[in-house]
């Protein structure tokens, strides 16, 4: 009887086999750091209850690396995986088979399985970032060219930024009521660039108020933005030949908080009101609330931000708005060096390259043609 | 010296973490993501900084009865309340240095530092955040004054999102046949948010994307070096 069911079991399982078809193919993760190999299955035949997947190198055991419900995907094993090992995987598909000398009884069963090897490696080269690459490098030569072109004395014209220009008037409003300049270099920690192009204002902004003798007030939200801003603002005292009216205590850290820091802040607007605000850096929803109660104060405001967002808010309420670019580029602006000023002419160029690409992008869409976009796009 | 070790140390790491973003291979991945550890470090003692910075000049502040310096007090209470709360009795996920507070817990219903964090803290949050619809209130009563034909077109398109976005845009142009259902105010509302602003936010971004492509080209080339306080 023992035998017979033996034999049974045996005819059930060498039949699913014959009828059951998995595959399972394991290569090496492109563009990566040699971390990840991806394997693909399909399993096609009877109904199986799950597949289970195992890896083993050198030799050793297997070991369970994770299971699949779905008869067919892709998946990629980043779990511990060494830069040139070999391993070996092996998927089995597992069903439920009857027991034939007990009907209604079933039993777990490996009814199909399969085996695929791969070698992690890591590349050199990130291929799936050549469009980033050719664009970057375009970029760096036009701003080096110009560079170039602005050492050797030839003139550039540079748009008017009308929000830089009233960098003046701001400091010599505030002087004239003797009122101090309230600057707020956004809510972002110092890895943001916006939050350095912020900085890179104050140090202008700073050094006008140390030869007008304007009080300024820089509150920040960040306490690697106060070492900064302090710093930078101490230089510019010393630069303007005014280090004696340089008070440490002007620049001061509020509060992690995005709403503490805030209110800290229309507090200071509300208490001490600044004849100017100036709001450079990033912003979130406290733009609007920062930019309102210095409205509401009667102070002169130039605010300058990346995040769109935002700046519909920046536009509304206050009299000066940099939008987008026109942050990063203030720094260069303000210094009228040449060299600076040149690399703001190379990324004008770069934008009209862009915006070329970007024109024959739509045009090929429309034809049907998408061998562009497939370049561009980052995968 | 004192200038130019920064712009060498700055130069050498921005270009490391450039060029690690294109070479997967070791060790520009293990550079770049020890250099993002390092940050983190120096956030850590820089937040104690910060702290000491708070303390001194609301120290200043009340020592010298400079105006309103009784809100100055408020702060210092607020931050050593909070910070002491914290210490002896933990947070909800730490044990404090006289443990847990048990008996607190069984009055107030959670620890002393969670109690203010859910009862005081959230609440000053969440009244700053209301602020704001007031503050949109007032800013689009000027926003939307018709002046100029730009002003006109920001109040007309204004108006139709704001309609399409409630009942009564639905109900108004409701009515509209099949045919004109792209004149529906909820249809155009969508149009208006899906194209023309999405248009405008993508062209800023990407004037955004290579001005900041440009600056930190000038900081890793040490052109630009006001973040130094120089030039």
């Amino acid at each position: 009887m023992m035998k017979r069911t033996l034999v049974l079991l045996l005819i059930i399982y060498t039949s699913s086999l014959l009828f059951a078809d998995l595959s399972l193919t394991a290569i090496d993760k492109p563009n990566d750091d040699g971390s990840g190999i991806i394997l693909n299955w399909q399993y096609s035949g009877e109904e199986i209850i799950e597949l289970q997947l195992f890896r083993r190198h050198d030799g050793g055991h297997y070991n369970q690396v994770t299971t699949f419900t779905e008869l067919s995907g892709k998946y990629t094993d980043t779990n511990e995986i060494e830069v040139g090992t070999e391993y070996d995987y092996k998927i089995n598909a597992i069903a439920n088979v009857e027991s034939p000398k007990n009907p209604g009884t079933f039993n777990k069963l490996i009814i199909e399985s399969a085996h695929a090897k791969a070698t992690s490696k890591a590349q050199w080269f990130n291929t799936d970032k050549i469009s980033v690459l050719i664009f970057g490098l375009i970029l760096f030569v036009s701003i080096m060219w110009f560079i170039i072109s602005a050492r050797s004395g030839k003139d550039l014209y540079i748009r008017k930024i009308a929000g830089l220009e009233s960098m003046n008037e701001s400091v010599g409003r505030a002087t004239e009521m003797g009122q101090p300049i309230l600057f707020i270099p956004g809510t972002l920690d110092l890895d943001d660039m916006q939050t350095i192009a912020g900085l890179t204002i104050l140090g202008k902004l700073a050094e006008r108020a140390a030869e007008y003798d304007t009080e300024l007030i820089v509150p920040v939200c960040r306490s690697m933005v106060l070492s900064t801003a302090k710093e930078i603002v101490k230089e510019s005292y010393l630069k303007a030949g005014r280090p004696d009216a340089f008070n440490p205590d002007s620049v001061f850290y509020l509060t992690d908080d995005q709403f503490g820091f805030v209110a800290g802040v229309d507090g200071i607007i509300v208490r001490e009101k600044p004849a100017a605000n100036f709001f450079l850096g990033a912003f979130y929803a406290e733009s609007l609330i920062l930019a309102e109660t210095g409205f509401a104060s009667g102070a002169i405001q130039t605010a300058g931000t990346a995040m769109p967002s935002q700046l519909p808010f920046f536009v509304t309420a206050c009299d000066y708005t940099l939008i987008g670019e026109e942050l990063f580029a203030a720094s260069a602006y303000l210094s009228k060096d040449p060299q600076q000023l040149g690399s703001l002419k190379g990324q004008d160029i770069g934008k009209a390259i862009f915006l070329f690409v970007l024109i024959t992008g739509i045009i090929f869409e429309i034809l049907g043609i998408s061998w562009l976009k497939d370049f561009l796009t980052i995968h | 010296m004192k200038r130019t070790l920064p712009l060498i140390l700055a130069m050498i790491t921005g270009f490391i973490v450039l060029i690690s973003d294109f070479i997967p291979h070791w060790p520009f991945g293990m550079i770049t993501s020890e250099i993002e550890k390092w940050f983190l470090i120096i956030s850590g003692f820089a937040l104690i900084l910060g702290q000491i910075n708070l303390i001194k000049v609301n120290v200043n502040k009340i020592r010298f009865k400079a105006e309103g310096w009784q809100y100055f007090i408020i702060t210092i209470a607020s931050f050593a309340i909070m910070v002491l709360f914290g210490a002896l009795w933990g947070t909800q996920s730490n044990v404090g240095l006289l443990g847990n507070g048990t008996k607190i817990v069984e009055v107030i219903g959670s620890k002393p530092f969670d109690y203010l964090f859910d009862n005081v803290y959230q609440h000053l949050q969440a009244t700053m955040f209301s602020l704001l619809a007031f503050f949109i209130a007032s800013a689009a009563y000027r926003a939307f004054i018709a002046r100029t034909p730009e002003s006109n077109l920001l109040l007309i398109a204004a108006i139709l999102v704001m309609l399409g976005n409630t009942s009564l845009g639905s109900f108004l142009t409701g009515w509209l046949p099949e045919n004109l259902d792209f004149l529906h105010l909820p249809n155009v509302s969508q149009f208006i948010m899906k194209y023309p602003t999405t248009a405008g936010q993508r062209a800023i971004m990407i004037g955004a994307g290579l001005g900041l492509i440009g600056s930190s080209l000038r900081i890793i080339l040490g052109i630009e070096r006001s973040y130094l306080g120089g030039n």
